[in-house]
């Protein structure tokens, strides 16, 4: 059989058990028992696990591979960011927002503001957060079948969309915890296994340096590749915007934020973050030795420009034979299983929120949801089809950018901050998104000019961030007689541990 | 086109009659809300001023029967003559009108020489006073503000609905809270006491089982409690009465981890379970199957209570659902009016059963609720 062959195989296996599992998901989904289990609460290590596990999209992992192989330790940064998101997550989130007993962050803006108009404010960017973060994934699949069975471009995307789309019209109205969580380990396996091969190969080899050799006239030489703001131009700035970017994006993801209200409290939803730190930190370890390894054994790939299909390619070239040709198709099964775990959860929760928000009452529950489901997919694969010239990392990137313009001021100033109110919080959503929409749609378009002004739009977040933050607050204590009527009352219950007897009132209605 | 010249022409939105009776309306419309809440210092300061544009006066008060809690309009040092003003239709219980002989004024220049006072009746009680300050009381002033002070009246009464519908609904919960039927006690203590001898350990566990159940039951709880809460409680009402039943009573419970930490009202499963128990086993020969699901959906948990017993005729339990308390399902009208009250009409009780063909009952219930809190 052929190395093609092997990986046709892999991605159909997992293309099956997604669908089998969607099929007879109930049978994992449900406790089934006679008594005193079935009210046992999701805890934290299994939430976590699943929190990994629809969170590492094989968009970022794929794309930070081959980040590092071309531009070298800078790039750390990503893997860095996506992971320390969760520690701002953990610190100045996590607990107040599962508090709130919010399930979306539109929720979260209600319950907080008691307004209508910031939770549509609000559904209208979860669901451009959404498609912004789809469309990577759609791409990075066409990337991947391509690379491994030479197909065209775009067929990866379509069957992965496709996948999701069947899975959720057809009972996959939810992400079920324990499925999730066993993606987290199943990608972890698929990037480690073959990694301890290819490691031990690399010792045999003498374990030369990855910064000791040249690439040619594609990649930098070995001592700028090592060094960190040694590349291009704006390095400072670019670096900046990237940390801010990752760091405060996190939070204003949404399938991120609802699997939190599977905790039972705010305790356990500090516990599942700490957890979720853990398993992130060890599982970006992998990507970056790919780079590495790939500057000694796959250098070709800088210089033809596909260095995002590194992490499917390289065992293969590291190890001769059918054992390279498997733990080629195992990596690449991965990343499938990858595209499939961060689609269905995007893809519930922009569902969710286009079917509570904007279909409203005009269909009924399961098929308002159904045709949320359907505009939440094609969206964005008509972007991935169309869009075909961004980075795959760079897209998440300005997802996470846009992200944290718009909902990061939203969530630290509604938790931390009493004065907001629901003009500053629209004021400042609208310009931060705006700002940073902007940017995004300069960059999708491929319109961005060089320079300074190329810096600014390409990585927007260290000037939208700031700015959104300064026009909310601004906005807000400008307006103080539109503070919300029970706001002290919110504040109490957002900030209180569960365990602290004291009437946290039902505000009237 | 005949349409555009009607509209073009003057006076099509009315006579200036019609326009002054839009206007008078709306002038009480926009009042009639406020008073829904009841006459505090709050509802009555932003009613009085509509109160105003009614009457045409140059002020308004509105007291209760001892101070006074809103006044609008022009000299406010009249402010301190309200509550006594208020005394004088406490006793008679109609419209009077007194001038500066009962309120003395020395400020050169104040233009309210006469008070017309309207007693706001509520249940045949005098609640409180409009007073309409004028410089001189026509006939048609006294006419109006008594019409006025009758509607102003009429709201209120509608806020004491309001409020006696409230108080009837955290009556019912009370009352359901207490409602743990004397049989079941019975029952339990005469299944444990069956166990002391021959199993003291299993005694020991069902007790404390049943202590812990009616811990929860009588506990002082807010409105709402966690999916999870809820469900432990079935749990330990089925062990008990599993105890007693033995192998004629078959369990299924399935419930998917993630919807546990959803809000739902205080003892509105506790019932439905209770009913399924009843119709499952009590009226029939046999074994009988009781099915607990709460599965997740998106952003709803569905609920499902499902008995293989006897039925129900399906007409029995549409009046139960309308309020009916006389049928024996037991406070399914109560956890379906608490559902429709905490989460909207769309989200009250669907019962699928017929007679010899089972009971099916299913509750939606929203992962998020704007003001729904455990």
């Amino acid at each position: 059989m052929t190395a093609a062959g092997y990986s046709v195989l892999g991605v159909t296996a997992v293309f099956v058990a997604t669908l089998a599992v969607g099929a007879y998901g109930w049978r994992f989904s449900r406790t089934t028992s006679d008594f005193f289990v079935a009210s046992r609460t999701v805890r934290p290590g299994l939430n976590a696990s699943a929190i990994g596990g629809e969170y590492l999209s094989a968009a970022s992992f794929l794309g930070v591979a081959g980040l590092v192989l071309a531009f070298g330790t800078e790039m750390l940064w990503y893997p860095v960011g996506w992971t320390a998101g969760y520690l701002v997550l953990l610190v100045l989130v996590a607990a107040p927002l599962r508090r709130s007993g919010a399930y979306t962050l539109p929720d979260f803006a209600e319950s907080r503001l008691e307004s209508r108009g910031v939770r549509r404010l609000s559904a209208l960017l979860v669901v451009a957060i959404g498609w912004l973060y789809l469309m990577p994934q759609f791409q990075g699949a066409g990337i991947a079948l391509a690379a491994t069975t030479g197909t065209g471009p775009w067929l990866g995307g379509v069957l992965v969309a496709t996948v999701v789309l069947v899975n959720v019209l057809f009972g996959g109205m939810r992400s079920i915890t324990f499925v999730q969580a066993f993606q987290y380990w199943l990608k972890l396996t698929a990037l480690l296994f073959p990694l301890l091969f290819m490691v031990g190969i690399w010792l045999g080899d003498g374990g030369i340096s990855p910064a000791s050799v040249d690439v040619g006239d594609a990649g930098p030489a070995g001592d700028s590749w090592v060094s960190p703001l040694a590349g291009t131009d704006h390095e400072l700035y670019t670096t900046y915007s990237i940390i801010i970017a990752t760091f405060l994006g996190t939070m204003g993801l949404p399938h991120v934020v609802v699997r939190f209200y599977t905790n039972p409290d705010g305790a356990a939803a500090r516990r599942t973050t700490l957890f979720v730190l853990a398993l992130l930190g060890v599982f970006y370890l992998l990507p970056p030795v790919y780079g590495g390894l790939g500057r000694l054994y796959a250098p070709d790939l800088v210089a033809s420009g596909r260095t995002e299909s590194l992490v499917l390619e390289l065992p293969a070239r590291m190890l001769a034979g059918t054992l390279g040709d498997l733990l080629s198709a195992l990596t690449t099964a991965g990343a499938f299983a990858a595209f499939l775990s961060t689609s269905s959860g995007l893809t519930v929760a922009v569902a969710g929120v286009i079917s509570q928000d904007v279909l409203g009452r005009r269909f009924g529950g399961v098929r308002a949801f159904q045709a949320g489901a359907v505009v939440a997919v094609l969206v964005p694969l008509g972007l991935a089809l169309a869009a075909e010239g961004v980075g795959v990392a760079q897209a998440v990137g300005l997802a996470f950018a846009f992200a944290a313009s718009t909902f990061c001021p939203l969530l630290v100033l509604g938790i931390w901050w009493r004065r907001l109110t629901d003009v500053g919080a629209i004021a400042g959503m609208v310009v931060g998104g705006g700002c940073a929409g902007g940017a995004v749609i300069a960059t999708l378009l491929g319109v961005a000019p060089v320079g300074w002004p190329g810096a600014l739009l390409g990585q927007p977040a260290a000037w939208t961030v700031p700015l959104a933050f300064l026009v909310m607050v601004g906005v807000s204590l400008a307006t103080p007689r539109r503070l919300p009527p029970h706001a002290a009352r919110t504040m109490v219950r957002l900030h209180t541990p569960e365990a602290v007897q004291l009437d946290r009132g039902t505000p009237p209605r | 086109m005949r349409d555009l010249r009607r509209w073009l022409r003057p006076g099509h939105l009315g006579t200036e009659a019609e326009l002054a009776t839009f206007r008078t309306l709306h002038s009480a419309s926009r009042s009639a809300p406020e008073l829904r809440e009841g006459l505090t210092t709050e509802s009555a300061e932003r009613a009085v001023r509509h109160l105003r544009d009614l009457l045409g006066v140059p002020a308004v008060a509105l007291t209760d029967t001892v101070t006074m809690l809103a006044w609008d309009g022009r000299f406010a040092h009249h402010e301190r003559d309200t509550a006594a003003l208020a005394a004088n239709v406490l006793e008679s219980g109609g419209t009077v009108v007194r001038d500066r002989k009962d309120f003395s004024c020395t400020h050169a220049g104040c233009g309210l020489r006469q008070v017309v006072i309207s007693p706001l009746v509520v249940e045949d009680r005098v609640v409180g006073t409009l007073q309409a300050f004028t410089s001189s009381a026509s006939a048609g002033l006294v006419r109006a503000a008594t019409e006025v002070a009758r509607w102003v009246s009429g709201n209120l009464e509608l806020a004491e609905l309001d409020a006696s519908r409230t108080r009837l609904m955290e009556a019912e919960v009370r009352a359901l809270r207490a409602q743990i039927s004397p049989h079941f006690i019975y029952n339990s203590l005469t299944a444990i006491a069956s166990f002391v001898r021959t199993d003291p350990e299993r005694a020991r566990e069902l007790l404390l089982e049943f202590a812990d159940f009616t811990r929860y039951s009588f506990s002082r709880h807010g409105e709402y409690t966690t999916l999870a809460e809820e469900l432990r409680s079935i749990e330990r009402y089925l062990v008990l009465e599993k105890a007693r039943f033995g192998d004629r009573l078959q369990v299924t419970l399935r419930v998917a981890q993630e919807v546990l930490p959803v809000a739902v009202p205080f003892l509105c499963l506790q019932p439905l379970v209770e009913n399924a128990v009843r119709h499952g086993l009590e009226r029939k020969p046999g074994t009988g199957r009781v099915t607990i699901i709460a599965a997740d959906q998106a952003g709803e948990c569905l609920i499902t209570v499902e008995d293989d017993g006897v039925g129900e005729d399906p007409e029995k339990v549409r009046r139960a659902l309308a309020g009916d308390a006389s049928d024996d399902s037991v406070g399914l009208g109560n956890v379906d009016a608490r559902l429709r009250t905490a989460f909207g009409d769309d989200y009250g009780l669907v019962v699928e059963t017929g007679p010899g063909a089972g009971t099916r009952v299913l509750v939606r219930v929203p992962k998020f609720a704007h003001g729904v809190h455990p």
